[in-house]
């Protein structure tokens, strides 16, 4: 259980507060106008945006002192998810074993075979294609498998076929993590998602019913879908 | 780690760059002396030369380093490579060379007056500023190649789909890409022009051409009037710091973002902007060569003159070089990797060296050891550790571009992978930095290798190093055995250049 508790985050004139409870292997989608802190919300989880007050907890334990390193999630950025000097089988062994020493090179191939990537381990990523690098990076979580994995809008780069395929293998291959995805989308949180938090006015709001949210949307939401 | 690995040094460096200018003053009885005309002179004619020097420098090396990022033809890597041969080159030495091009019975002074014409005089601020270009310009003319190397394929990519004709890339690429280069490069030219004594000792002197660090020579060498050599290091301190404040402002991001390791060249437009490439390449090139070439004619002929003494000297040399760069790149790459994770008051430490001259250093040095030691006997390791913290922030500028960029691409990255320590190192740093630590790396072995500075101060009969070698026999009027040392010199320190460059741009070059 993921626990956020009186979160604040403060820089400059942006604001972000979050009170809410998310339960282990949810799937929940993180939705909001744009400028509102979704990416701020993951990356405060993450460890990568200092809060000016509140915790972070994982199942009664703080984890918001820790370095991102050595929380209990993995992350998918935006881009720059690979290390472009180092081959396939290099950037997923680094989930095994960041000094790259001890890794399993048989778990390395068999994930690598899950997500439909069997043979082009030692290719750099720049020799593969935008799909490709995509679902190398969902194997380094895969591998790494931690109880949270945090998605700011890894696929948006990806056409909408391509998109929709990503987001089968994740729910596939995602097993008992919880999942936060950030989406532009609101097709995306129906397809993937039983739980959506709402990030708007300076306030992420606690998880609910996707479809719920989605037909009955409130003010902020409403203007954001256009239904406004 | 590399924050606190990084304090660490930063505070080395401040004792060790500070101390001996405490040490300087306190011995002195505070700095009681007041400063003659004559110093405030040699004040104002350091910051003109020093600031002439490197203005030039840069305007010349702009074009050259644009030719050579948009050009290939065969000899492109060599003459690369070659453009570190003048900064490898004992100044006395490039010196030497210059006035056999440019002097009273030089070449072009001989050319000239075939043509009926006046001749050129290289003495005085002119010749000064001519000798900072020819040994500074291939130095700057590096840097911004490397600048211009950094620009992501994608950026190129885009601008070509966009249809960018060369004006367009010159003000949305190049232009942003040159306010973050420019000023490092000219700062550290700078820099390196106010500390800068060999050339005003030959060329300049007088009243009216000389600089504080020659004057700072001269009180403690000839009159070992450590007061004024005091009064006259606060001066040098003042006034390099005030450089670096202002390079500090005006310094920003080219923020072009991050690119795949996917190769794309530059854009090569012909018609006159090939011919304009193609004259300055060459006359870039024979104003390098044209020194170096009667140097080596002129070391070819002194060749069976050379002393037996050269050997060990050589020796030394060398173990200098191997100690000192590394030390100067390892330092330089733990606070440039601290300041790009946010620690910015390390990056003042690191430049704290430029505020120091390599005889200022030394003095305080030579005196903090006396009660302790002969400090004859401590020559070799203290040349090793001043060396090593006056190539330091020339190290730094070098690298610390490249770590920001590392930290603002792979940064968080390496951070959720929990990847650390030796490993960050090894797996991260070293294959994304090697191409600028290698050429820093040579860079720092070849000023340690032709520095001929502290060594002077504290060398008896053993324990000489090269450049003091040469020194000696000029000064016994050996002129044809000192120009063969100084070419068995300069095969020594390119020869470790290139090792260091060409490791460092192994698997970089397509």
């Amino acid at each position: 259980m993921l626990s956020l508790e009186g979160l604040q985050i403060v820089q400059d004139d942006f604001r972000l507060e979050a009170d809410l409870t998310l339960a282990a292997g949810a799937r929940i989608a993180v939705i909001g106008p744009s400028g509102a802190g979704k990416s701020t919300l993951l990356g405060a989880i993450a460890g990568f945006q200092p809060a000016q007050a509140g915790r972070i907890l994982w199942h009664g334990d703080r984890i918001d002192t820790l370095p991102p390193g050595r929380r209990p999630l993995s992350m998918l950025f935006q881009d720059q998810n690979l290390f472009p000097h180092l081959t396939v089988a290099q950037n997923l062994g680094l989930g095994l074993d960041p000094s790259l020493r001890r890794v399993d090179h048989r778990a390395v191939d068999a994930v690598l075979e899950r997500v439909g990537l069997s043979g082009l381990s030692a290719r750099k990523p720049a020799q593969l294609s935008g799909g490709q690098q995509s679902r190398a990076a969902l194997a380094r979580c895969l591998l790494r498998a931690r109880p949270i994995l945090l998605l700011d809008e890894p696929f948006a780069a990806l056409g909408p076929a391509l998109k929709a395929e990503m987001l089968a293998l994740l729910a596939e291959t995602a097993g008992p993590a919880l999942v936060l995805m950030v989406t532009h989308d609101p097709g995306d949180a129906r397809a993937f998602a039983d739980q959506t938090v709402l990030v708007a006015e300076g306030r992420a709001e606690p998880a609910r019913p996707t479809a719920t949210l989605l037909d009955h949307p409130p003010p902020a939401l409403a203007a954001y879908l256009g239904q406004g | 780690m590399a924050r606190r690995a990084g304090a660490l040094i930063a505070a080395g460096l401040g004792v060790l760059t500070l101390g001996p200018v405490a040490v300087v003053i306190w011995h002195s009885g505070g700095v009681a002396p007041a400063l003659s005309a004559a110093d405030w002179a040699a004040l104002r004619f350091t910051v003109l030369q020093a600031a002439l020097s490197a203005l030039a420098s840069v305007t010349c090396a702009v074009p050259l380093a644009r030719a050579l990022a948009r050009r290939r033809w065969p000899g492109r890597g060599a003459l690369i490579a070659a453009l570190g041969a003048p900064f490898l080159l004992p100044v006395i030495v490039a010196v030497l060379g210059l006035l056999a091009v440019f002097g009273r019975a030089g070449i072009v002074n001989q050319v000239l007056a075939g043509l009926g014409l006046p001749p050129v005089s290289i003495f005085g601020l002119g010749g000064v500023v001519l000798a900072h270009v020819f040994l500074n310009m291939p130095l700057a003319t590096r840097m911004i190649l490397q600048g211009w190397q950094a620009i992501p394929a994608e950026r190129l990519r885009l601008a070509e789909s966009l249809g960018f004709g060369p004006a367009d890339l010159w003000r949305h690429i190049e232009i942003p890409m040159l306010r973050a280069v420019l000023p490092g490069a000219t700062l550290a030219i700078f820099a390196i022009c106010l500390t800068s004594f060999a050339v005003v000792l030959v060329l300049g002197g007088g009243p009216a051409a000389t600089t504080v660090e020659l004057a700072i020579y001269q009180a403690v060498r000839f009159d070992f009037d450590l007061g004024r050599a005091a009064a006259l290091a606060v001066l040098q301190v003042a006034a390099c710091g005030a450089g670096v404040a202002l390079a500090a402002m005006v310094t920003q991001g080219a923020g072009f973002g991050a690119g795949l390791d996917r190769m794309q060249p530059l854009p090569a437009p012909g018609g006159w902007r090939l011919i304009c490439d193609v004259v300055v390449i060459t006359a870039a090139t024979a104003f390098l060569a044209a020194p170096l070439i009667a140097v080596a004619l002129r070391g070819v002929i002194g060749l069976p003159d050379l002393p037996g003494a050269v050997w060990p000297a050589l020796g030394a040399s060398l173990l200098v070089a191997g100690l000192a760069a590394p030390l100067a790149v390892g330092a330089a790459l733990t606070l440039a990797l601290a300041v790009a994770q946010g620690a910015r008051w390390q990056g003042a430490a690191a430049m704290l060296p430029l505020a120091g001259s390599s005889l200022v250093l030394g003095t305080g040095l030579f005196l903090a050891i006396r009660p302790f030691a002969n400090p004859p006997d401590l020559a070799l390791p203290v040349t090793v550790l001043v060396t090593a913290m006056i190539a330091l922030p020339f190290a730094y500028r070098l690298i610390l571009p490249h770590a920001q960029a590392l930290q603002a691409d792979y940064g968080r990255l390496a951070a959720a992978l929990d990847l650390r320590g030796w490993a960050a190192f090894r797996l991260l740093i070293l294959p994304r930095l090697r191409r600028p630590l290698g050429f820093a790396t040579g860079l720092c072995a070849a000023l340690a290798i032709g520095d001929l500075g502290v060594i002077a101060l504290f060398a008896t009969e053993d324990g000489v190093t090269l450049p003091l070698v040469i020194q000696r026999l000029m000064g016994a009027y050996r002129t044809d055995a000192a120009a063969a040392t100084a070419l068995l010199l300069v095969i020594a320190a390119f020869g470790v250049f290139c090792i260091c460059d060409r490791w460092g741009r192994a698997d970089a070059e397509p």
